[in-house]
């Protein structure tokens, strides 16, 4: 059994209107920043994970975001998947 | 009449929904905490205003999981009338009870303010005691509550009279105005503005009454045979 970190991305998705992205582009447009063309503004969660492989692990986190993380009624996520550590094997069995 | 409103840990508008319940039909109204598992023996039951678990992940996503929201599902399919209002209306979408998802307002700021409404639908148990196309006042108190849905949706609650109510200055970005809609059956109603904040003159409004009365009138005429929902 290994220990993962997954980071999941989730905003809104392209057809929402993110009206705090829009408000970020115009404070940096304010500050001079014109070549700024968009601004979407999400969140990041960052979870550890006890899997025994990262295909498992990813498949844990992708439940996860249907579930609960992500409304796919206004959002989208991604999620990356890498190892944290090496468990001592012997542990647990799931 | 028995009534329930529910109240999840961040609730707020759970005592303001019994008063203005009791006010507007002298039913006696329980406060059912959010760990109880049975609704048996209500006939109403709603889902009252505030922040239930801080809004946290979005609001009203945790409020989905508590065990009081498996009563409250099969109270609705088994017809019985349920009523969201504000953080109530973000539990159903969450819970897929009403389609379509509530969020920031288009403008960012938290709106609590007296608000005309038109009512599209004056024909489900919650306004039925409205005239159709009637404007009314109710206020607002909210920061996320631009009701979205993809264009199909729209289109579908549209069509199926599913608009109970509409912003007349569409204070927060909504998508087609909509204030309030109703399930597919008539039975749930989910709202962003506060009815239990317009019952009284002194409030400034009286119009919020006739959800409560609609409900109780509606529900006196089943008991008698009268009226099937849906």
């Amino acid at each position: 059994m290994s220990v993962w970190q997954a980071e999941v991305r989730v905003w809104l998705k392209p057809s929402v209107f993110d009206p705090q992205g829009a408000a970020v582009q115009q404070a940096l447009r304010s500050l001079g920043h014109d070549g700024v063309e968009e601004v979407r503004i999400g969140k990041s969660m960052v979870l550890t994970v006890r899997a025994e492989t990262a295909a498992e692990a990813e498949d844990q986190v992708r439940a996860m975001c249907e579930e609960l993380l992500c409304n796919p009624v206004m959002e989208t996520y991604t999620f990356t998947v890498r190892p944290l550590e090496e468990a001592s094997v012997g542990g647990r069995a799931r | 009449m028995r009534w329930a409103v529910i109240v999840f840990p961040g609730s707020n508008c759970d005592e303001d929904a019994r008063w203005a319940i009791e006010r507007a039909t002298g039913d006696a109204v329980d406060l059912v905490w959010h760990t109880q598992a049975s609704l048996d023996g209500y006939d109403a039951i709603v889902l009252p205003g505030g922040f239930s678990y801080g809004d946290y992940l979005r609001s009203g996503a945790i409020a989905r999981f508590s065990p009081v929201m498996q009563a409250v599902r099969r109270a609705a399919e088994a017809g019985r009338l349920v009523l969201g209002i504000c953080n109530g209306f973000q539990i159903l979408t969450e819970a897929g009870l009403l389609p379509g998802a509530l969020v920031r307002n288009d403008h960012l700021q938290f709106r609590c303010e007296l608000c005309e409404l038109e009512v599209v639908s004056a024909d489900s148990p919650f306004t039925a005691g409205y005239q159709p196309g009637e404007r009314i006042r109710i206020p607002i108190a909210h920061g996320e509550g631009r009701y979205i849905a993809d264009p199909s949706t729209l289109d579908a609650l549209e069509r199926k009279g599913r608009v109970a109510f509409r912003y007349r200055d569409n204070v927060n970005g909504s998508l087609r105005g909509i204030a309030g809609i109703l399930g597919h059956r008539g039975n749930v109603l989910g709202m962003m503005p506060h009815p239990e904040r317009a019952v009284a003159e002194w409030m400034g409004s009286v119009d919020g009454l006739r959800v409560f009365t609609s409900m109780r009138v509606w529900h006196e005429a089943r008991a008698k045979g009268g009226v099937e929902v849906g």
